[in-house]
Order: C-alpha cells, then structure tokens, then sequence
C-alpha cells in the first residue's frame, strides 16, 4: 500500500530564494468570467531519474486538466535553465508569453526518488512561494508529481489542491440485464487501480470515509441488499447490518467517521437511520411515510440532506443530526436527487431530472442559486473533490448497449470532461486529498 | 411444435391420463391444443412444463399462474390487472404451503440509483402486503429491491421500461410440505 510521502521544507532551497513577493502575486482568479487559461511553463525536469519525464507529464496533465492552465509548447521553450538553481531568464520566457514556469529536478537512489521544484512568476520576475522537495517510493512517483501539481495549482488559484487524492468507483462489465459489478479504488487521474472487491455479488455506491482509509457499500452478498464496510489497506469486508427483513443502503460516513447515515427499509417503507459504525448501534432519523433516501453530511457533521417523495414527488430536505422537521431547499421543476455536500460546506450538488433530461447542478445549502452544470439522457450521483471546486459524476449512454462512464466538470460548468479509463464505471466517491 | 397424427394423438391422451397426479388440468391442456390442420391434428401444447399435473413447481408458477406484475412509471399502485395475477399467485401459495416466495421489485433505469431502490423497495411492498391480504402467511413473503439493477428488457424506451417497472414473485420450496 502506499507510504504517506515526506514532505521537507528544504532549507538550503528556500535560503536561496528570493522574498516571496508582499503584493500582488501571480493568481488565477477562477470565476465564471475566466476564459483565458494561465500559459504556464514546465521545461524537461533535470536529473537523470527515468521518471523525470513522467513525473512532469503528470504534473503537466494534472494543471491543464483543470482547463485553467495552458501549457507552452515545448518548441518555444528556448530558455530552459540549463540546471535546477540556475538563475531564470525571465526575458526569455516573457518572449514566449509564460506567466508562470515551473523548474524541477529529479534524483533517484535504489527505490527512493527525491523530486525538488520551484514556481516563477515570470512578470514579476521572482520566485513564488518557496522550493519545495518530495521524498518517496519510487514507486509511488505519481503521487509525488501529484503533490507538485497541488502546490502548483494551490500558489497560483488560491483554492485547496486536489491531485494527491483517490477516487472509489464501481466498474461494470457484462450485459445490461445481468451486470457484474467490483468496486475498485483509483487516483483521481484514473491511474493505479485497486480492486476492493470480487464479482461475486452485486454491489453498490462505494463511500470514502473522511480520512481516506475506508468504504461503506451496499452489498447482495447475502442475497439481500445491505450494508458493508471495507477496510481499504487489508481489502477486508464485515457487514453493518444483517437484518433479513430490512434493507439498508445508500451509507455514508459522518465526517468524524464515527456515524454512518444510511437508508433503511421496512415493510416497503425506506427512512433514513444513523449508526455508530463501531457498535453497530442505530437509530431512526427521519421517518415518514414517503420514500427517503440518499443521505449526506453537511462537513461539520451537524446536518443531513437527503431526497424525498413526501411532496409528491422528489425533492431535497435538509435536517439536523438530533432530527426534527425537515426543511425543504429545492422548489424547481423536476426531480431532485442523490445530493451530495461540498467538504467546502457552501454548496450541495444533486441529480435533476427536467423531463428526459438529467442534469448533475449545484445550490447553496438554502437551496438558492441553483446552477446546471450538464445534461444528458442520464447524468447521476455527483461526488465532490475535496477542495470542492470539481465534481465527478456517472453519466450513462442509452440503448441496450449504453455503458456508464465517469466524467468531472468544474463547478463553474466549464471543463467536461470524461476520464480515461478502459472500461464502464459508475458510482464515483472522491476521497480527501491524502496528507 | 409437434404434428402428430391422429391415432397417436389419441395414444398421447390416454397417457397423459394415466400420468396425471390428482391434479385436473390434464383435461383442459391435453384436449385444448389439437387442432386440425391439413394432413392431420396438430399439437400446440407444451409438453415439457405445467401440463403433467406438476402444478407444485416454481414453472408452473412462473408460467401459468404469472410471476411479474408491472407498474406504471413511478407508480406504486397496484393495477387491476396485476390484482388480478395477485390474487392467482396467492391461491397458488395458499394452496402449497411447502413453498415461500421472495417479492422482487424492480424499477426502470430513469431515476437515480438510491431513489430507485426505495421505489422498488415500495413496489416489493405492495406486493406482499396484498397477498398478505389474500391469506399467505406474512413469514412466507419475503421482499427484495434491485433497483434498476436487473432490467428485464435493455432498451431505452418506454416499451421496455413498462417492462422493467415489476415485482416478480420467486417462490422456492421450504423443504416440507408441497
């Protein structure tokens, strides 16, 4: 399994640069206006590290996938330092019209790589922020260029990063009428896939836990659906519940990872439950005659939203952890579902179906701003990056034949985008970006 | 289909008599299928399953009694016509009592994963409630939800999701009984 990566201020790096700049450094600012991608700089990495070239190529597709960041063709790099501290010749790279450039240099000693970067606004002709150097498996080289990616993207957009994280996801295979589902742990770039499960038995909407470390799902394993947790570093399973004559589904953890909210059935009826996921334990939290379901924390544990047929057809309902009536936030045409909190705390994205549209949008937690984000024949359950700023999602193609495929989108709209994967997945959760 | 000629076909008859557990619809299948047809009687029955008095099998439930009742889009009433299958499914569990059933619910694929698990959840329900009402004993229905998971009918049209909107009624011997 993977080692957390040593993360070292380098002193002798950070005596050589200069001040960080007091005032006015080279931002992006990402608003609805922004059109104009950064043009950013990544010449060859030095060193003699085999990897050094992928690690920039991650580094490189990592920053250009937020579709905020415009790479510099390599051809019009004429001015790369000719080695890692040589002094920038900020001229040159203002000919080329880079804003920011990124140098690197990559050393590898038996299975340990050490990587080393520094980020140049080339305007202000400074460094920006401090050197920085990576240590770590060579192995997990991926997730070193991720963690320069992220220190990257954080200098230069403000937000918290979000490469260095994973998603769970379930793949499918076979046809559609008797689908066999795994799920499976991933980078965010779909790289380094982990199988959680076999597929023996049907299973469903794998959950992060805040710190990474576990899934909740749901699992026919024992012919009926209910409620599992998986331990992701020894790839072992227990269920939650075991009640042959209730259904349980849809989990997800509290924050804290000491709660899990699920959807629980009975005599035909589906409540929302919580339950201590160490004991066991459960309780009631909403109960009523309609259908409720699709749970999810507010990220200060203290709120649910979830979805209800109480008004007579689909809506979203916000309620507090000690319960309570539940206040409904969503009053548009359609049908709203599976909604998802931003671990930001300021958004709540869901699944709206207008007709024979799906939309996967985004609404503040009042339910006022509603803004789609896409649309297609069937666009559902919408998982946040852990900045908040990209949401991943399912989208399926129609026919006997449609598959389901993962794509992400900014929250802004912009920036669609599928991910590159070689087979039909679904039920995305995005884990925390990893320390 | 087998052609069969008339003497044999009077031969089949006979058997199909004597093979008969006490069981009355060998009268009505075996004489309802023939029918003249140039150059003889023609057989349209099905020999293989439900006509030999084997009405204790989960075929002859699947088959002919009717397993699957549909649902109208985001419905959970039952039709009239599905009361109707119902009330069939119930006599036949009142009848053997060596068999329990689990209530499958399905729904379409329009909908999202969780909603469509309560919806067949629901759906599942209503079944089982009524045959509850027709006098099966509740610890013989069981219920299940597949959501949209298990479609009977893969396109993406309303010809096949007024298919796929269903509960299917699984029974299985208890192993007593029967």
């Amino acid at each position: 399994m993977l080692r957390s990566l040593t993360l070292a201020f380098s002193m002798a790096l950070a005596a050589s640069l200069p001040a960080l700049a007091q005032d006015g450094p080279l931002k992006i600012e990402i608003t609805d206006g922004v059109t104009e991608p950064m043009a950013i700089a990544i010449p060859a990495f030095h060193g003699d590290a085999a990897v050094a070239q992928q690690i920039r190529d991650v580094v490189a597709a990592d920053l250009t996938g937020t579709g905020l960041f415009r790479e510099i063709s390599r051809d019009a790099q004429v001015a790369r330092p000719g080695s890692f501290g040589e002094a920038i010749a900020y001229e040159d790279w203002r000919a080329v019209n880079a804003q920011a450039l990124v140098s690197a240099e990559v050393t590898q000693g038996g299975d340990a790589i050490s990587v080393k970067f520094r980020l140049y606004d080339v305007y202000a002709g400074q460094a920006q922020g401090d050197g920085m150097q990576f240590d770590a498996r060579a192995t997990d080289w991926r997730r070193a260029a991720h963690k320069i990616a992220d220190q990257i993207y954080a200098r230069l957009t403000g937000e918290q990063p979000y490469f260095d994280s994973r998603v769970a996801f379930v793949q499918e295979t076979g046809p559609k009428d008797a689908r066999i589902k795994r799920i499976g742990v991933m980078d965010y770039d779909g790289q380094n896939i982990l199988w959680m499960t076999d597929s023996a038995s049907l299973v469903l909407a794998p959950q992060f836990s805040r710190d990474g470390r576990r899934l909740a799902y749901t699992s026919f394993d024992s012919g009926f659906p209910q409620i599992r947790v998986l331990d992701i570093a020894t790839v072992s399973s227990r269920p939650l519940t075991q009640d042959a004559n209730s259904m349980a589904f849809s989990p997800r953890f509290s924050p804290d990872g000491r709660w899990i909210v699920y959807s629980r059935e009975q005599g035909g009826n589906t409540d929302i439950w919580l339950m201590d996921a160490a004991s066991g334990a459960q309780r009631p939290l909403v109960q009523s005659p309609a259908i409720d379901t699709a749970p999810s924390f507010s990220p200060d544990g203290q709120r649910i939203v979830f979805e209800s047929d109480r008004s007579g057809n689909p809506q979203l309902y916000v309620v507090g952890i000690n319960g309570g009536e539940p206040s409904r936030i969503s009053f548009g045409d359609g049908r709203y579902g599976s909604p998802a909190w931003s671990p930001k705390g300021d958004l709540i994205a869901f699944t709206k179906q207008v007709g024979n549209q799906f939309h996967i949008a985004t609404m503040r937690t009042d339910g006022s701003g509603e803004k789609t984000l896409t649309g297609s024949f069937l666009d559902e359950s919408p998982t946040w990056a852990p900045n908040g700023r990209v949401v991943m999602f399912t989208r399926v193609a129609p026919g006997g034949n449609g598959q389901p495929k993962l794509h992400s989108v900014d929250i802004t709209g912009r920036n669609m985008r599928p991910l590159s994967l070689d087979f039909a997945a679904s039920d995305p959760s995005w884990g925390p970006l990893m320390p | 289909m087998i052609a069969w000629k008339k003497p044999a076909a009077a031969a089949l008859l006979l058997t199909l008599a004597a093979c008969a557990q006490p069981a009355p619809p060998v009268t009505q299948t075996v004489m309802d299928p023939y029918a003249n047809a140039a150059g003889g009687a023609l057989y349209q029955g099905d020999l293989a399953g439900g006509t030999l008095g084997a009405e204790a099998t989960p075929q002859y439930f699947n088959n002919t009694v009717g397993n699957t009742v549909l649902f109208a889009a985001n419905q959970t009433a039952l039709t009239s016509e599905a009361r109707t299958i119902l009330a069939r499914q119930a006599q036949w569990l009142n009848t053997h009592t060596g068999f329990n059933a689990v209530v499958q619910g399905h729904a379409e694929e329009t909908g999202t994963r969780e909603y469509n698990l309560a919806l067949g959840a629901r759906r599942a329900g209503a079944v089982q409630e009524y045959l509850i009402a027709q006098g099966v004993s509740p610890d013989r229905v069981r219920t299940l939800s597949f959501g949209k998971e298990r479609p009977r009918e893969v396109c993406s049209d309303e010809a096949c999701y007024a298919q796929n909107r269903r509960a299917v009624t699984v029974v299985s011997a208890t192993g007593a009984g029967s």
